[in-house]
């Protein structure tokens, strides 16, 4: 059968003139004649070779006619990049995919892991590298650093510990009361907040922001070749970068922990005062009396750690940055999720260390 | 004084970023079917012309007509309708990192038209296919191209709907020459066989000689002058002059 066609085949109307045309795709026997038509777009002319391919391959005869020299020249091209079909593979989804899937990322977890030992360890040679010749110390990135981690984070930090103290003590009180054991509310808030709270929260809230911020300046350079440039200098970017970063962390977390600490106190004991009349003096007598210094030091000891641990997987994350901008968010999200991660489970081993040795 | 048709009409473009000026009362007409190459030394706005065009930047004064409609006070609808008839290529190619080459391809079909998804992925792949890149390319993500793959990747999207005018940002920069002549050629022959206005703004001089109709010269914040390749030879400013009879210019077969 003979099909006159719409003087426009564009790509809006593929679908359409596909349904118009089914009926005589079914008959196996069409001439479609091109002369009315005045638009072909590179849609339309896919629509009719694909039409005529199909009619073709069920036996049947299709002729294109009276195409202008420019559509048949259209119709040429396009004949010549019809892409050959997709081999159908059905996709199937079966036990060993999933053991395959189990084993690949458990394979790369312990891969990554041990990097990030090779990583930690390079660092702690540069440092020994660095006492043997201090001159080499960048100073100057030091001091920025320490004052980008630890200066811009005492608001937050402060806040942050004012108001887990007043939680501390708001939560304690309902349930010492009961009792009328108000007086050990110090206790509570002194233990939890100088032990674990105090320490553990600053390292996440400074993983949360310097971590992250690790990985991205470093991850960004990365993305610039700016490491390679570095490199080409005769510059060990662990020694110019990872340094400086990881050391100032290593001294303004305790110093963090420490204001945390104080603020934790004094919200805690706001609050006592406030909702169970344990006057300042009282609290004071109490934390002398009861709290062995012995927990503020157990939270000061683990925040160097904390602070390598933050220190090392930011700069770790930042140097396995790829060229494209996708992996740096990704890796900077890893980064923040993976610190906080490995800063719980370093602080659970600890809990069972100083419950081993008894302080 | 020319009896062609002008399909992009810019007249009087002021463009400005705080206090320095980019564009001063600038005028240029694009014809139908023709390939535009545009130059000028670092910081003349070349791309922000192309901005200020296709309507991602607004210009302080002036008119953009485009198909003869005024798109700076063209209501919305009236805008889309137009910005479906030309089609964008950005410098790296600027495709959907979360999505694979074909996806990107199929991006404006899906916005723009209700065809059916086999369709799509039928034209997508049609459309990769000539822009030459190879059939297992479709499925990948763009980190895994090179860049010439991206750049090839962003025409055939900006082809997705046929449009008729195409805007290409530096299309050969970055791409080593054989690529660079390849992609001249591919521009050349899609130019041809489907009618496409080029609006192309480019460094490259080999892509000057080889594929534009026409160049236009832009100095002094507006289009210095518009002409063929010959008329360039005997432009009278010092930018251009060193530009078309420099070294490279030689090299590349200017002023023969």
């Amino acid at each position: 059968m003979d099909v006159t066609l719409p003087d426009r085949i564009v790509v809006a109307q593929v679908d359409a003139l596909r349904a118009q045309l089914a009926a005589a795709e079914a008959s196996l026997d069409v001439t479609f004649d091109l002369s009315p038509v005045k638009v072909l777009d590179t849609a339309g002319a896919w629509l009719l070779i694909d039409l005529q391919a199909r009619i073709r391959n069920a036996g049947g005869r299709c002729d294109i006619v009276g195409a202008s020299e420019v559509h048949a020249d259209l119709l040429e091209v396009v004949r010549g990049n019809i892409p050959a079909p997709p081999d159908a593979r059905p996709r199937h989804h079966d036990l060993f995919d999933w053991l395959e899937t189990l084993g690949k990322s458990t394979w790369e977890g312990i891969r990554s892991l041990v990097e990030i030992l090779g990583f930690l360890g390079t660092v702690v040679a540069r440092f020994g590298g660095l006492l043997l010749h201090p001159g080499r110390l960048r100073f100057t990135s030091l001091v920025h650093h320490m004052h980008e981690i630890g200066l811009k984070a005492v608001p937050i930090v402060s806040l942050m510990a004012f108001l887990i103290g007043v939680v501390m003590a708001f939560q304690g009180a309902v349930q010492l009361r009961q009792f009328g054991a108000e007086v050990f509310v110090v206790d509570l808030i002194a233990i939890s907040v100088l032990r674990e709270l105090g320490i553990l929260l600053t390292a996440i809230i400074v993983a949360g922001r310097s971590g992250a911020a690790f990985t991205a300046s470093i991850g960004s350079m990365k993305m610039r070749e700016e490491i390679d440039a570095m490199q080409t200098f005769g510059l060990d970017p662990v020694e110019v970068l990872v340094l400086p970063r990881v050391l100032a962390i290593a001294i303004m977390l305790p110093l963090l922990g420490f204001v945390a600490d104080v603020m934790g106190l004094f919200g805690g004991a706001l609050m006592s005062w406030i909702e169970l009349g344990v006057s300042p003096g009282m609290f004071q007598t109490r934390l002398y009396d009861s709290v062995d210094v012995w927990h503020y030091a157990v939270g000061l000891i683990k925040a160097p750690f904390f602070a390598v641990i933050i220190g090392i997987v930011g700069c770790y994350e930042g140097m396995k940055v790829g060229g494209n901008a996708e992996s740096l968010g990704r890796l900077t999200s890893t980064s923040v999720v993976l610190s906080i991660f490995l800063v719980i489970v370093a602080d659970a081993m600890f809990s069972i260390f100083f419950s081993i040795v008894g302080v | 004084m020319d009896a062609r048709e002008p399909i992009i009409e810019v007249r009087g473009l002021r463009t400005q970023f705080g206090d320095h000026v980019v564009h001063d009362g600038l005028d240029l007409d694009v014809y139908r079917g023709e390939v535009l190459g545009v130059v000028g030394g670092s910081g003349t706005g070349k791309s922000v012309l192309l901005r200020a065009i296709v309507g991602l930047l607004r210009p302080q004064a002036g008119r953009v007509a485009v198909f003869g409609t005024d798109m700076l006070s063209a209501s919305e609808e009236v805008r889309q309708s137009v910005e479906q008839r030309w089609g964008v290529m950005f410098q790296d190619g600027a495709l959907f990192s979360s999505l694979t080459v074909r996806e990107n391809v199929e991006v404006p079909m899906r916005e723009q038209t209700d065809l059916s998804a086999a369709t799509r992925r039928a034209l997508a792949d049609l459309k990769l296919s000539m822009v030459g890149l190879p059939p297992n390319a479709s499925d990948k993500y763009p980190s895994e191209l090179s860049g010439g793959m991206r750049k090839r990747a962003g025409l055939a999207r900006a082809l997705a709907l046929d449009p008729e005018i195409v805007f290409l940002d530096e299309p050969t920069a970055g791409l080593d020459p054989i690529g660079a002549a390849a992609f001249d050629a591919l521009i050349t022959k899609l130019q041809t066989t489907l009618g496409l206005t080029v609006f192309m703004v480019t460094h490259d001089l080999d892509s000057l000689h080889a594929i534009c109709d026409r160049i236009a010269v832009l100095a002094e914040k507006r289009v210095f002058v518009t002409g063929t390749m010959r008329d360039m030879l005997t432009v009278d400013h010092p930018w251009a002059h060193e530009y078309f009879h420099g070294p490279r210019a030689r090299a590349a077969g200017f002023g023969d």
